[in-house]
């Protein structure tokens, strides 16, 4: 439109003032953002470069290699070998079914450890690998590294598994390591981030639990550069963190291997082997056994339940859990309080005419027509109750539990396996504190024998006969060094019992295996140079009513496993000169004479040649079938080289 | 007919006209541009490619459509006006029908040589058509309802039809610097008084009515604003381009962490990095000192644009160049406020700097205008 002059310089005066109005807010919009630039630039600019620095740098954790355990001559028991496994993350992954569609055309999954990881997979953040499936070979690696490109999110990876070489034989020593559980977690009060890793092992019983944290060690941090994704760019700094520490059992490998194999050929037994000089545990064998492997990678649902339902229970150590009545293999330490109270002489005799009566109740003798008259040795040599009833009556239960006491009775041994039993050793105040009860004689008569409410373990008995043969108070010792510095021995001291009373309880021992009326004497060593102490115990887990015994139903034969008569028996060697001691106790096995002595004396052998012992040590009549018993034993060649290409 | 026509001989004819550019503005352009050029150099890891090299070759075009445009009178040019925005008009409706999906949004029709986005041609046609309006009334008829109702329709079919790409960042952009024409033009005070209350108080309406049975808009677009008022509640979802831009950007401190030296832009914590949060990465990089003289390098771009339209009789001339500054200063403020935190996140880019051809070449276009307008600005004897 054509305008006046006028026009224009008011059109023209307009534009610039409303300009100057526009560019008046534009100038104060631009000192804001220069303001905010400031503020954010120069005073929060620290705040900003952290956030920046968290963003950028993530901290992962190195798992520490867990410590190895050997045994007594350097074998290793539990090592660390190279784990294969298939990780996945599934933010990487995208669609998880498809990708593992078609790993599961690649390699084996098994539908079960699928199932688990599936679940973990949903429980975890996105960017957390989840491991898939592990202990692979390397075949099974390599063909999903060469379909990588296939199969997003999925990275074959390589780690440090727990493994047992020698398998089922220490199961009950060692224990296992599982992948900690949120069970875990809750129980066990522990802020170390390594059990924050998914699948992380830990000790779950024996030494592995009870040594969890030296074997554990520290972690290693690494701080990586990430971007945003994730991805890891670059290190930029490692602490590698501390290797767990190494331990040394006393056990020592050839003769674990022999003794879980002696016990296997029973179905529920233990047997502890014990040096009486130094307390080392050279074998503590529980049978049935397992394999630990089996834990290690976490045990399917159907082979734990086959444990776990198993009358014969495999997963108890009943060398340490197990408490059993002693039965006779008790009367050792009746004997010494007798004579330590004074109250007997080895020569004064007791008449037993099969039975005892205390008031109207009558208490058997194991032999029916009784022993006639029956002095310290010959109580000792065929077991006769009566002359024990007899003596309890005498000395009385609290001067008993005082002597056996310091024998190991009822005293839980600190030694690092699980659930270690106290066993139990009775006096007055522990019934009245227990069953708010007065002890009665016939609680003493019973106790004197090993049964009643004596309990002890095969652990405590083979301590106590270790002790019996020393006379010193030696403890047990599992741990012979961590890290190579020595475990202590201890209790080496002397327990201050009168020496000749204590010659007189090894003699009835000796007599008991190497005297033809001895209730042990088919069990003896014909080695003059090893010959044995021992002692017979079976114990009764019912009473034999009035009726049964009326009805002639007291042979174990004729009852169901579970009520059949625990078979013990405990012993020393070389008489002269005592270096190991025995014990071993059969579940429900009938007569220690019978059943539990001749594996007794099996392992007694084995332990004191350090190999399967020659046949000239077994009397001359056995030894065919002493021959045909060493062929048929399970035994591996455990005595192998150390192999140097496990880490 | 205006003004201008009746003093052709005052304005200066052929190479005189290259003496008579606006040289500092072009400086200026050439700089802000060049900073661009680093930046993405920089985020591309110390490499042309992807990125710089193509740019560098738009500004190229850029600058040489810019004073081709310079060069052809100012006049022809208000001529056009109505042509070019029916053309964009019509070019935003076959986006509806013929464009291309990019980043969620239709944008770009494709032209066989190159990838047009219509709405950014928009934005300038618009501040074109916008000048001649008013440069064609009558200016006492100004803040006659009528006449004011025609330019708000004329801002307003644009964008709507942007809006349904959608593309809340032009829209806003066109309804903003197309008011911003009709206020220095001399619509009354009143009509933007009233707009601002009803908008404020709409705003209130929708804040009030959360969570009452007639709220306003949905939960998620609740959310949304939620979580631009506090990027903390969402750090990894929605609010995570704005944090991540922040820590960028805060982390820069005075003196940034140098040249190639921005871990936030290096590690992809960025998003967008090479195109509308580009900022972030000078600002990491350069710090305060690098990010407060790129605003400073704006600020300068638009005091020349406004002390050329100032000294500029011509009404159009006067307008369009007040318009593409005003356009231009929309831009780089929008952008920054949003990566500063202070806006929300809407999809523009830094002008000149961000990686992308036709917004480069509409501003050189626009730029161009107001250089034409510069040159054959009237001039007294």
């Amino acid at each position: 439109m054509r305008r006046s002059p006028k026009d224009t310089e008011a059109s023209s005066r307009k534009i610039t003032r409303r300009g100057l109005v526009v560019g008046g807010l534009q100038a104060g919009m631009l000192g804001a953002l220069g303001w905010r630039m400031r503020q954010m630039q120069v005073e929060q600019a620290d705040e900003f470069r952290l956030l920046a620095e968290e963003n950028r740098i993530n901290m992962r954790l190195i798992a520490p290699a867990r410590g190895l355990i050997a045994d007594r001559n350097g074998i290793p028991v539990a090592e660390n070998t190279q784990n294969y496994r298939i990780v996945i993350v599934r933010e990487d992954a995208g669609d998880v079914d498809m990708v593992i569609d078609r790993l599961r055309q690649l390699i084996y999954l098994d539908p079960e450890e699928l199932e688990r990881s599936l679940r973990e997979i949903k429980r975890r953040s996105p960017f957390v690998p989840v491991t898939l499936t592990d202990q692979r070979s390397w075949e099974d690696i390599a063909t999903v590294a060469v379909n990588a490109p296939a199969l997003p999110g999925i990275i074959p990876d390589v780690g440090l598994t727990r493994y047992y070489p020698l398998g089922a034989d220490f199961a009950h020593v060692v224990g296992y390591v599982g992948p900690v559980s949120d069970y875990d977690l809750n129980r066990i009060e522990d802020d170390d981030p390594l059990l924050q890793i998914p699948k992380f092992q830990i000790g779950k019983t024996g030494v592995e639990n009870k040594f969890e944290r030296p074997l554990r060690g520290k972690a290693g941090s690494k701080r990586i550069e990430v971007n945003a994704a994730g991805r890891v760019m670059r290190e930029l700094g490692r602490d590698a963190g501390i290797a767990g520490s190494d331990l040394q059992l006393t056990v020592d490998t050839a003769l674990q291997n022999f003794t879980e194999a002696r016990l296997s050929l029973i179905n529920s037994a233990a047997a502890v082997v014990m040096d009486t000089r130094n307390g080392d545990l050279l074998a503590v064998g529980s049978t049935p056994t397992f394999d630990p492997n089996a834990f290690v990678r976490g045990i399917s649902v159907q082979d734990y339940a086959e444990l776990t339902e198993n009358k014969y229970r495999p997963l108890a150590n009943k060398a340490v859990q197990g408490a059993y009545p002693p039965g006779s293999t008790f009367k050792m330490l009746v004997t010494l309080a007798g004579l330590d109270s004074g109250e007997i002489g080895p020569e004064d005799t007791f008449y037993c005419p099969g039975y005892h009566e205390l008031g109207n109740r009558r208490f058997h003798c194991w032999k029916r027509g009784g022993h006639g008259y029956v002095n310290l040795e010959k109580s000792l040599q065929q077991s006769c109750d009566v002359y024990y009833y007899e003596l309890a009556q005498k000395v009385g239960i609290d001067k008993i539990a005082e002597v056996a006491r310091k024998f190991g009775m009822g005293e839980r041994f600190d030694i690092p396996m699980s659930a270690v039993t106290a066993g139990i050793m009775p006096d007055k105040a522990w019934k009245s504190e227990r069953y708010s009860q007065d002890w009665r004689v016939g609680d003493s008569l019973n106790a004197s024998i090993g049964q009643g409410y004596v309990l002890s373990s095969p652990l405590q008995l083979a301590v106590m006969t270790a002790r019996l043969a020393s006379g010193t108070g030696i403890m047990p010792r599992l741990v012979k060094s961590i890290d190579g510095v020595e475990t202590p021995i201890e209790g080496a001291e002397s327990l201050g019992f009168n020496e000749n009373h204590m010659r007189l309880v090894r003699k009835g021992m000796y007599a008991v295996s190497n005297t033809r009326r001895g209730t042990a004497y088919s069990s003896r060593i014909a080695d003059d140079q090893l010959r044995m102490a021992g002692k017979t115990g079976t114990s009764q887990v019912r009473n034999i009513t009035v009726a049964e015994r009326a009805r002639g139903v007291t042979s174990n034969a004729d009852l169901p496993w579970e009520r059949r008569d625990h078979a013990l028996f405990v012993a020393y060697a070389p008489y002269d000169n005592p270096a190991i001691s025995v014990s071993v106790v059969v579940e429900h096995g009938g007569g220690g004479s019978s059943v539990a002595a001749p594996v007794a004396r099996d392992i007694m052998l084995f332990a004191l040649h350090g190999k399967m012992p020659p046949l000239e040590s077994y009397p001359s009549n056995q030894r065919a079938g002493i021959r045909e018993l060493q062929r048929s034993l399970p035994v591996h060649d455990v005595v192998r080289p150390v192999r140097s290409d496990r880490a | 007919m205006s003004y201008l026509e009746y003093h052709v001989k005052t304005v200066p004819t052929g190479l005189s006209k290259i003496l008579r550019l606006n040289w500092p503005l072009i400086l200026l352009l050439i700089t802000v541009a060049s900073v661009g050029f680093v930046m993405l150099y920089s985020v591309a890891g110390g490499s042309l490619t992807p990125w710089a090299e193509p740019q560098i070759e738009r500004f190229a075009v850029g600058l040489a459509a810019m004073f081709i445009v310079a060069m052809v009178p100012i006049w022809f040019w208000r001529n056009m006006a109505g042509l070019a925005f029916g053309v964009s008009i019509l070019l935003l409706i076959g986006v509806e029908f013929f464009g291309e999906t990019r980043m969620g949004a239709q944008r770009w029709i494709d032209l066989g040589f190159m990838r047009l986005q219509p709405s950014e041609l928009t934005k300038i046609t618009l501040v074109m058509m916008l000048a001649a309006y008013y440069d064609w009334l009558d200016i006492r008829k100004t803040s006659h309802p009528l006449w004011v109702a025609i330019p708000v329709v004329m801002i307003l079919i644009p964008t709507l039809l942007v809006l349904r790409q959608p593309d809340l960042g032009t829209a806003l952009l066109l309804v903003a610097g197309g008011g911003a024409i009709m206020f220095i033009a001399g619509v009354s005070w009143w009509y933007f008084g009233v707009v601002a209350a009803m908008l404020g108080s709409l705003i209130t309406a929708v804040f009030m009515s959360r969570g009452t049975d007639w709220q306003m808009l949905k939960d998620y677009q609740y959310r949304r604003i939620d979580t631009f008022l506090d990027p903390s509640t969402d750090p990894l979802g929605a609010g995570y381009h704005i944090t991540q831009a922040k820590i960028a950007l805060g982390s820069g401190g005075w003196t940034g962490r140098g040249f190639m030296q921005g871990t936030q832009s290096r590690l992809n914590f960025l998003p967008e990095k090479h195109t509308d949060f580009i900022f972030t990465t000078l600002a990491e990089e350069f710090g305060f000192i690098g990010a407060f003289s790129l605003l400073g390098l704006y600020g300068l771009i638009i005091l020349f644009c406004f002390s050329s339209a100032f000294a500029n009789k011509d009404r159009f001339g006067s307008l369009l160049t007040l318009g593409v500054g005003v356009t231009f200063f929309l831009f780089f403020a929008v952008n920054m406020s949003m990566v500063m935190g202070l806006a929300p996140v809407v999809g523009v880019p830094l002008p000149l700097v961000s990686y992308g051809g036709s917004a480069m070449l509409v501003l050189m276009v626009a730029f161009g205008l107001t250089q034409s307008a510069h040159v054959h600005r009237p001039r007294s004897r």
